[in-house]
């Protein structure tokens, strides 16, 4: 009973007072404390016991440093946070315009029933399994990245030396192969939110640009997108926290190389690669350097997320998505 | 005409009315009906819509007056079960013929909207020149001249002409809807419909768009639709009464309220029904 005491104004509201609404009230807090609970022992519990690595190399040190070898048992976070940003950063950009372009075409272009048909869809693909995703990549993308990587890769050695450095080793795995993988996952999150939000559109902001003469492309890009900018903004936000923390289709197709500097083509690394990759054998300092680095990514997902939300609520059109 | 008109001046007769003015109809219907599936909403009306003079469509909830209006600028098109049969007519030319384009018919037949509809991430001046670089416009010195003349045209240029830069959402509600007009009337058009425009605001807010529509009507050709018969009384020159998608009555505002011919028409006004 002492979480129905929690609940504040019982006295003055009377929607509390009867003992099933209180309890009910009581209840709902509990859980919401929960929630808040859980998350702040994730982050206590890797901030703690990767403690250690901050300790040893500094918190700058670690931040910064490029080193990683578990024989001279020397660590730094700097490749993996890089190719976490990197990755995630490219397969959002890449992401954006086919998203928004399923969006406008599944609310505003297509009949009824294959809009219905690509919602459908849409939901199928966001709750496909991620290491399926991994396969694909592996199995196709892949291939099929190598023969036109290769052929960039002689074209740039005949035309364009310089480009060389950048574009890395024409292997197929690597850089750029996340960065598609990636962007094909986050599409139906980024879509499927847009598209919601353009539905709510109200008809009056349409009408309003029709009745100015305007085009149905025009409706859209003058009074649909801008009005719906909150919503799209929300599905780009969520598409970046799922590529911030996507595991496994990532470890499929990265390469997991953590020697700086990460090429193009080539093969990169990310946070979770590289915990998944080292979790297992892991102890003593390197142990607490993966953890820390999970610390990290609970920090970068927070603070974006948090950046996120005040900038889709200060785009937000009165205050909706 | 200048004066406004009440309801206790003299009726004019039509004819009369037509020598000393030279009225000319800006827009005419002949026939025109809207089918909502197999449901009628508008039954064959035929109506002339005079230049440069007020015109206003009243009649009770669900009658087809917002109907009609929607129809004469195409607005229809947008409902995919709704379907118009007749003739609309402006400038010679039936809007409902095949190949006639309706972006073009809604850039000379302007709409203001019940609610008032600012573009919400636009800034007055980007709202009231948005039909205009729809047009292609793009010079400064024309866009900024054209939001001038619109603002004092819709008597909105004293209130906001220190902050042109300023979100439209910023404004009042009688302030966003006077930007709506401001913006339908950037493009020039020849006729601006406005539903039910004061439906949504306050009295004095209405005031100011009622006093707007006496010296608009000098530019633009207006039809009004409104449930408020007191207004009609006060700002048009022709009155249409609509009764279950038909057009009951037609004629001078004047004649129409003091002296109607059907006796349904008389039931509304005098507050018999409605």
């Amino acid at each position: 009973m002492a979480t129905v005491r929690t609940q504040s104004r019982p006295s003055t509201s009377p929607l509390y007072r009867a003992f099933g609404d209180r309890l009910f009230a009581g209840l709902v807090l509990l859980l919401c404390l929960l929630i808040i609970g859980i998350v702040l022992l994730i982050g206590w519990q890797l901030g703690w016991n990767g403690a250690r690595a901050f300790e040893v190399f500094g918190i700058v040190g670690f931040l910064s440093s490029t080193a990683w070898n578990p024989v001279t048992d020397v660590y730094g976070a700097w490749p993996f946070i890089l190719g976490t940003l990197i990755t995630s950063l490219l397969a959002l950009a890449l992401a954006f315009f086919p998203a928004l372009a399923v969006a406008i075409f599944a609310t505003e272009y297509a009949p009824r029933w294959l809009g219905n048909v690509l919602s459908y869809a849409l939901e199928l693909l966001a709750s496909l399994p991620s290491v399926i995703y991994g396969l694909w990549g592996l199995s196709v993308l892949v291939p099929a990245l190598r023969g036109v990587q290769q052929s960039l890769f002689l074209w740039a050695s005949d035309h364009a030396q310089w480009l060389l450095p950048v574009l890395g080793n024409p292997i197929g795995i690597g850089l750029s192969a996340a960065v598609m993988v990636l962007a094909v996952m986050v599409i139906p999150y980024t879509a499927s939110l847009a598209k919601d939000s353009i539905a709510l559109v109200p008809a009056v902001q349409r009408e309003a640009a029709y009745g100015l003469g305007a085009t149905k492309w025009e409706v859209i890009r003058m009074a649909v997108v801008p009005y719906a900018r909150g919503g799209i903004l929300a599905g780009v936000i969520l598409g970046l926290t799922r590529a911030l923390g996507e595991t496994m289709a990532v470890v499929l197709v990265i390469g997991n190389n953590k020697n700086l500097p990460f090429t193009l083509f080539g093969p990169a690394t990310t946070i979770p690669s590289a915990i998944v990759n080292e979790f297992g054998e892991a102890q003593g300092l390197q142990l607490s350097s993966l953890l820390a680095l999970g610390f990290i990514l609970f920090l970068i997902s927070g603070v974006l997320n948090l950046l996120a939300a005040w900038i889709v609520k200060r785009m937000s059109v009165d205050g909706r998505l | 005409m200048e004066e406004k008109q009440s309801l206790i001046s003299p009726p004019v007769p039509l004819a009369q009315l037509g020598e000393d003015q030279n009225l000319k109809p800006r827009m005419e219907t002949r026939g025109l009906s809207v089918y909502y599936g197999k449901k009628m909403g508008v039954g064959s009306v035929t109506m002339p819509i005079y230049t440069n003079q007020v015109t206003a469509l009243i009649g009770p909830s669900g009658c087809g007056k917002t109907t009609f209006l929607r129809a004469l600028n195409r607005m229809h098109d947008l409902t995919p079960i709704a379907r118009v049969e007749g003739e609309a007519i402006l400038d010679g030319q039936n809007i409902y013929t095949p190949g006639v384009d309706p972006v073009e018919i809604r850039r000379k037949i302007g709409m203001v909207f019940q609610k008032p509809n600012p573009f919400p991430t636009l800034s007055i001046y980007d709202n009231v020149v948005a039909g205009l670089k729809l047009l292609g416009v793009g010079k400064k010195s024309v866009l900024d001249e054209a939001a001038e003349r619109s603002l004092r045209q819709s008597a909105l240029w004293d209130e906001v002409k220190d902050r042109l830069r300023a979100p439209g959402m910023s404004l009042s509600g009688g302030q966003q809807q006077r930007l709506c007009i401001a913006r339908a009337l950037a493009v020039q058009p020849e006729v601006l419909l406005m539903d039910e425009p004061t439906s949504a605001l306050d009295p004095i807010s209405t005031q100011a768009i009622e006093d707007l529509m006496t010296t608009l009507k000098k530019h633009v050709t207006i039809v009004i639709v409104t449930h408020n018969m007191q207004q009609a009384a006060r700002v048009s020159d022709f009155t249409g009464y609509f009764l279950t998608g038909e057009l009951v009555e037609f004629g001078p505002t004047n004649t129409l309220f003091t002296a109607p011919k059907d006796p349904r028409t008389e039931a509304y006004i005098t507050g018999r029904f409605g």
